[in-house]
């Protein structure tokens, strides 16, 4: 038993990270409210450019042949900095579906998907391609095919769309399918931890700094306590994190009860910690023009996506009972 | 990574296994009573006699030298097996790592081997009258005994563990009147049976004789009563404390063994789902709260094997257990209903248990003041 990333899973998770920090500030997310397909801009293709969109497509197709063990910390960067593009659902879930993922890895190609009885999909009304699910099968539909309706999100920079078609391509069995939805689900938990991270850290910051009474409201229990129980449930959703998209990458037999583990306890942990940094701000986070909100509502919103807390519960429910 | 057990690891899991499968006692009564701690210890002294009282022990002081992932496997293994509280574990888990880091050979030669074969059984003696959550505000003294060549220690512990039962005490006493209140203190190592101690058992919440205070009056104790530094007892204390608090007094095992129980309780109950849907999602939760404690541990062991500190992060590690237990058992009430207050039901004796989880070791309150202050860096007041 050796629970622990490689050097080389560490470094490359630096180098994102490194990246994300420069490339995708606050102001780049709250610009994306304002993008028409409210999204990154340049980041998308700095992240094509350093190989991560595509890293887990076969290396005969440009990527890296990375696992899903091997991108779950990328992935917590990407919620780290909020950003604003259908990540998981194209690194993740799509670009080791696809028959061909050359271009999608390029960053050529934009993928989105909707798995697991999802109403509406993330930014659908910019990709070129969709990868859903039809008849228990995993399917990919052309974005010529796509009837689109587009769709507003409480977090301003996911843009949604409801959709049919009436043509789609097999990609793989309903096993696939299971399998693509668990990288979703995980994917997802993975984005969670990094958001709950950076929510607690501009929180941390935060009280250490504004003085009421005369003295920092860090200084206070009931400010520290609050702050205390969300670092409590990052720090034991986290390791359900890593576990499940190890047992995904290995194939073990429970994978899909390990994800749910994982996406509830990064659920709760996400909303718990949303809602006590909002109230360690007091009404500076209540403040439109204040960042806390770009990650809150993302917070929200994935929290509920790709099978909420209730939803995994019920499954592991299911599994153990 | 390789969350796979190694080969060695499988196999002692399988010795483990065995011997506890064939040799853990059923029924027995709490050791927190003057009847069930007696037969506790016939417990311990078989355990120590097949070698699994002290595994994470070199051998010379009668463990296996056992990983700290091995000492994980014998303890998800002893409760999966249904193994009974440990009424040693003050000595072995709070005292004992202080006494490897402090001792001087000659103590741990003696003290060591004698704690693990359940000879002496060792109290806490920190908690006072006035000194519970404030600790430093110790106020027991110990004066300087020149000519005899060791101390006289005077004073009042209390709420002290299964006292009543035990043969020694260790604790921090006040040697240094005139120092700021955390320097001095001395951490001394107290025979029960000294003249001048006088221990009084009494009722805990549940009703076992499970606390006692001591009183200390002209005790007198010699130089090598003295663990570590005179006058350096706090550090002696919070050195090996924040660990032992955290991970090794409560260990997954024993929450995933309580979780699994709350799985059958949950199952072997008619029509529990037509009173209360929402219990299927409380057992839900607290057997997934059990394995994140599972796998966080995991994670902590290897960071600590590969040489990192994890310090004051163990604080959250009490927090989450114990209050993990507490969910586990009222789960479990609920699911009984009516039921639960009948004769003496084990869910909620181990209810009344649960609750004292939040208290001892250092409140979860002050506890939460320590992850805010030491692992997030809020300043302190």
């Amino acid at each position: 038993m050796r629970f622990a990333f490689t050097e080389d899973q560490l470094e490359f998770r630096d180098a994102v990270r490194d990246l994300l920090a420069h490339e995708c500030p606050p102001a780049v997310v709250r610009a994306a409210w304002d993008d028409v397909d409210g999204r990154s801009g340049p980041v998308w293709g700095a992240l094509a450019e350093m190989g991560v969109l595509g890293a887990g497509a076969p290396e005969d197709q440009g990527g890296l042949g990375f696992s899903v063990l091997d991108l779950v910390l990328i992935t917590e960067e990407t919620g780290y900095v909020a950003l604003p593009e259908p990540f998981v659902e194209h690194a993740v879930v799509a670009v080791p579906a696809l028959p061909d993922a050359a271009s999608a890895a390029a960053g050529e190609v934009l993928v989105t998907a909707g798995l697991g009885g999802a109403a509406f999909v993330p930014y659908v009304g910019s990709a070129d391609l969709l990868v859903a699910e039809e008849d228990d099968v995993l399917v990919v539909v052309a974005r010529d095919e796509l009837i689109i309706r587009p769709e507003t999100s409480v977090d301003g920079s996911r843009r949604l769309g409801w959709v049919e078609w009436d043509v789609a391509t097999a990609i793989g069995d309903a096993g696939a399918l299971d399998a693509a939805f668990d990288r979703g689900a995980l994917g997802t938990a993975a984005q969670l931890v990094g958001l709950t991270r950076r929510m607690l850290d501009l929180t941390v910051d935060y009280v250490k700094e504004r003085e009421q009474f005369g003295v920092p409201i860090g200084s206070f229990q009931a400010v520290k306590h609050h702050l205390a129980d969300a670092r409590i449930a990052l720090d034991f959703a986290r390791p359900l994190v890593y576990r499940a998209a190890w047992s995904l990458a290995e194939g073990e037999p429970d994978a899909s009860v390990h994800v749910s583990m994982a996406k509830a306890l990064a659920s709760d942990a996400a909303t718990l910690t949303a809602q006590h940094t909002l109230q360690c701000h007091g009404a500076m986070g209540y403040s439109f023009e204040y960042d806390l909100h770009l990650y809150m509502k993302r917070a929200w919103t994935l929290a509920a996506s790709w099978g909420d807390a209730a939803w995994h519960r019920a499954r592991v429910g299911r599994a153990i009972l | 990574m390789d969350l796979r057990f190694t080969e060695q690891e499988g196999a002692f899991r399988a010795e483990c296994r065995s011997w506890l499968e064939a040799n853990v006692p059923r029924g027995l009564p709490s050791g927190d009573t003057r009847e069930g701690f007696g037969l506790h210890l016939e417990w311990e002294r078989m355990l120590f006699d097949a070698r699994f009282a002290v595994v994470s022990w070199p051998e010379q002081y009668g463990g296996r030298g056992a990983s700290p992932m091995e000492w994980l496997i014998f303890e998800e293994e002893y409760y999966r097996a249904g193994g009974p509280q440990r009424v040693t574990q003050n000595g072995i888990f709070l005292l004992a790592p202080t006494v490897f880091d402090f001792g001087t050979e000659a103590q741990k030669d003696h003290i060591l081997p004698r704690m693990a074969r359940g000879d002496d059984l060792w109290a806490q003696g920190w908690s006072e009258p006035g000194a519970g959550s404030d600790l430093a505000g110790i106020q027991s003294k110990a004066a300087r005994d020149e000519a005899a060549g060791g101390w006289r220690l005077s004073g009042q512990k209390t709420w002290t563990t299964r006292g009543a039962f035990c043969t020694h005490l260790f604790g921090l006493f006040r040697s240094d009147p005139e120092a700021e209140r955390h320097r001095g203190l001395t951490y001394f190592l107290v025979p029960l049976d000294a003249p001048g101690v006088t221990v009084r058992g009494f009722g805990r919440l549940d009703g076992d004789e499970g606390f006692a205070e001591v009183f200390l009056d002209d005790v007198f104790v010699a130089d090598d009563a003295v663990l570590g530094e005179v006058h350096q007892g706090w550090g002696v204390a919070m050195a090996t404390t924040s660990v032992e608090r955290g991970l090794t007094l409560r260990s997954p095992g024993r929450f995933m063994a309580a979780a699994d129980r709350l799985l059958d309780l949950y199952r072997d109950t008619d029509g529990v789902d037509a009173t209360d849907p929402t219990l299927r999602d409380q057992v839900v939760r607290a057997w997934i709260d059990a394995e994140a404690y599972r796998w966080q541990t995991f994670l902590t062991v290897t960071r600590m094997t590969d040489g990192d500190n994890v310090g004051s992060e163990s604080s959250m590690t009490k927090i989450f257990w114990s209050e993990l237990d507490v969910r586990i058992h009222e789960a479990a009430l609920g699911i009984l209903g009516p039921a639960a207050e009948v004769g003496d039901n084990p869910w909620m004796k181990g209810y009344q248990f649960a609750l004292s989880g939040p208290i001892y070791a250092g409140t979860n309150e002050i506890q939460r003041n320590v992850i805010a202050e030491r692992v997030l860096g809020l300043p302190r007041r």
